[in-house]
């Protein structure tokens, strides 16, 4: 029985990880089709010479940065407010918070083109890089708010108060105190956003205008053209970054509930 | 010491708090004396965080002002405030170690880097931490954290410290030598501290003045001496130290009837023939042979204390605890001496010795013999009484024809328990519902300020019409 279930599992990761693995190698083979024909990194130099992928490159990571930075604020400053509300107002802002992460990409994307379509139309602008922005800002916030809510409500409101007694005025209070308290909440909310941002591929699509590109629109682009290898490196790449951050995330909640059994203790 | 208006620091006066209609200070008026060590104590729910919550300025009250220094600091934030609060729970800043987090306010205040530590220095020197300065707070024990607590909030250099319950979460042992660090660092640093607890033995040993409260009003101010020998009530008598509190009779200056007899005592001005509590102190009571005393009983039983032993002996029907060191056997009688001074005469809490209730007939039907009544927007039947729909009457109950629901449906509900004092023979439990309060006698131990529902047992009332208006 333990043989088999360790088989059953070991199956499911094959067929899970098997698709990634044949990219990753065949990003190192030395031929444009699919029979290996010895080891290169020609495809990996080639995607650095690529001006056009290091613009996309440089501008997925622009996105994500900036956008898990204004995430991360709202989110936080959201999650206080809603902390702050009592009884049913609290669920209902929670769950509308919630409903954003639920609610299907297509449907995320779709609407806020159109929102950006007729705000171009009234304020006369285009859709590009800044729109992709604000549309990343929004499906992100919920994420930190998801990340940041559990830290407040388990902080001791009595440490905030402390520093009140203190000397403090609030808002020092928050910054010398509080934010400390929130800090690995809010931090697995910017990785969380960033990896969800360089992920994604709907949103952008419906919200990037004519002209803006990002490494999974690129991919996508490419694919139309002409298969090239270059696609399987650039999508070794981004899989190994997303899983770095994921393996970051991981240790850092590792940490937390080991300090919060010693406090427990 | 004088006593002029300049030694007070902290004076509130008349403040009134409500939290969603219910009413958590009572119009109290408080004087703190510079320099003193003041501890408020009372049980849980009492109001004595909310009081020292209105001095740190955490919280506004709905009326009355809080002076500081003769300075009206109404709502002024914590942050303006020239006192500090060590907080039940410590709330140390754990991303800051020992050093940092006694440095924090002075940081905050801009003081200059050499003096921050010197300070912190003179401070951990004074809470017994020296060479702690580089440790993480999270890894000190209860009493050190509680000393770093103290250390940070003093080293603000507070004309106030405000201490909540900050013994609460330590172990016994620790207690007691906390207990006197306190009193020590208090006396080296010359400062006022205002003490939250509910731990009487705690207030008798740290303070210059104690404030007994309950339900939200202050009961007594005075030294740990005066409110053990001469308590103002029967609550005061019952939460601080052992007692033995009995009904009795004044008949006149200096002569009081307990359990039918006439005890002499030195207390005046109870005018003749009123009602009152009497405390006595399970010490003060002196072991004699039978024929030597007016009150004689039996021993019941004896435990040893270490210092002395405890006894509890029956006399007419009620429990004496009495402290002495010499020793009765069980089953012998003893007569119970009391020197007239060791006799404290206390008016009652709740005058009334029997309880009324005015009510009016909102249905009622001659066949069944019974009514509907509506008290305090509670409606109940009554079995056995007729009255016209529509009569005001006046439902006379005795204590013993009050309980408690068992089944948590009771004739009014969410009664408050303000006080349950053992008076021998029962507990004797004061209630307060929204318009009323209620005396109840009771062999069940309740818990105070807690709601619960209140029964009656109306084949022990009285009933009576009322014409006209009535007041309630």
């Amino acid at each position: 029985m333990k043989k088999l279930s360790k088989i059953y599992t070991a199956l499911i990761i094959f067929f899970m990880y098997m698709p990634i693995v044949v990219l990753i190698l065949f990003s190192f083979n030395d031929g444009k089709t699919m029979v290996w024909k010895g080891f290169t990194l020609n495809w990996y130099t080639d995607l650095f010479k690529d001006s056009q992928i290091i613009n996309s490159l440089w501008n997925t990571l622009m996105i994500a940065f900036l956008a898990s930075l204004f995430a991360t604020a709202l989110g936080t400053m959201a999650a206080i407010g809603i902390n702050n509300f009592k009884g049913k107002k609290r669920i209902f802002l929670q769950n509308a918070s919630n409903i954003e992460i639920l609610s299907p990409d297509i449907v995320t994307g779709v609407s806020l083109m159109l929102m950006f379509t007729l705000a171009g139309v009234a304020f006369n602008f285009k859709m590009g890089f800044l729109t992709v922005l604000l549309a990343h800002i929004t499906f992100c916030t919920p994420y930190v708010v998801l990340n940041v809510l559990p830290r407040i409500r388990h902080m001791d409101y009595s440490v905030y108060e402390a520093a009140l007694d203190l000397g403090c005025n609030q808002w020092q209070a928050f910054r010398k105190v509080v934010i400390h308290e929130l800090m690995p909440g809010m931090f697995s909310g910017f990785l969380m956003s960033f990896t969800f941002s360089m992920d994604d591929f709907v949103i952008t699509y419906f919200t990037r205008g004519a002209s803006f590109q990002t490494l999974s629109i690129q991919i996508y682009t490419m694919t139309h053209q002409r298969i090239s290898p270059k696609i399987n490196a650039l999508s070794a790449l981004m899989f190994v970054v997303v899983l770095v951050l994921m393996v970051i995330i991981n240790i850092k909640d590792r940490k937390l509930e080991k300090q919060n059994v010693q406090k427990a203790l | 010491m004088k006593k002029t208006k300049n030694d007070i620091i902290v004076s509130l006066k008349d403040i009134f708090v409500e939290f969603d209609g219910e009413v958590i200070l009572n119009h109290i008026n408080l004087d703190i004396k510079d320099k003193e060590f003041l501890t408020i104590l009372g049980p849980s729910g009492c109001g004595k965080t909310t009081t020292l919550r209105i001095i740190g300025g955490f919280l506004q009250p709905k009326q009355g002002d809080i002076m500081f220094d003769g300075e009206n600091i109404n709502g002024l934030p914590p942050h303006k405030r020239n006192v500090n609060t060590v907080f039940q729970k410590y709330s140390l800043f754990p991303h800051l170690n020992v050093f940092d987090n006694i440095a924090f306010g002075m940081r905050i205040k801009k003081v200059p880097k050499d003096e921050i530590k010197k300070r912190v220095k003179e401070m951990l020197s004074i809470v017994d931490l020296k060479g702690y300065e580089k440790r993480s707070v999270a890894k000190l024990s209860g009493g050190q954290q509680q000393r770093v607590a103290i250390a940070r909030a003093l080293v603000c250099d507070p004309k106030v410290l405000l201490l909540d319950e900050p013994l609460g979460a330590l172990d016994l042992k620790l207690r007691k030598n906390m207990q006197w660090e306190l009193k020590q660092i208090q006396q080296k640093t010359n400062t006022t501290f205002v003490y939250v607890t509910h731990d009487q033995e705690e207030a008798l040993t740290m303070s210059d003045t104690i404030v007994v409260m309950n339900n939200g009003v202050i009961e007594q101010i005075g030294t740990p001496t005066d409110v053990y020998n001469e308590p103002v009530n029967a609550f005061v008598a019952d939460f601080i130290g052992d007692a033995n509190i009995l009904n009795g009779i004044m008949i006149d200056d200096c002569r009081v009837k307990v359990l039918g007899e006439e005890l002499e005592c030195v207390d005046k001005g109870f005018g003749q023939n009123t009602p009152v509590d009497i405390v006595i102190r399970p010490e003060d009571i002196e072991i004699v042979k039978p024929e030597q005393a007016k009150l004689v009983g039996e021993v019941t039983e004896v435990v040893f204390k270490g210092v002395h032993y405890e006894m509890t002996v029956m006399c007419k029907g009620c429990e004496w605890i009495i402290h002495s060191t010499e020793c009765a056997p069980v089953g012998s009688k003893v007569g119970m001496k009391i020197i007239p001074f060791n006799i404290q005469i206390m008016n009652k809490m709740f005058l009334a010795e029997k309880n009324t209730f005015y009510a009016e007939v909102i249905s009622s039907s001659k066949e069944e013999n019974r009514i509907t009544v509506s008290v305090e927007d509670c409606e109940f039947d009554i079995e056995n009484q007729y009255f016209e729909q529509g009569t005001k009457i006046a439902v006379t109950l005795p204590p013993n024809a009050l309980s408690i629901a068992g089944d948590g449906v009771g004739h009014i509900n969410d009664v408050y328990i303000e006080s349950v004092i053992f008076k021998g023979e029962h507990n004797e439990i004061i209630l307060e519902s929204d318009k009323q309060k209620w005396l109840m006698e009771s062999d069940v131990d309740e818990q105070v300020a807690t709601y619960v529902p209140l029964k009656f047992d109306f084949t022990k009332a009285e009933f009576k019409v009322v014409e006209g208006e009535y007041e309630t």
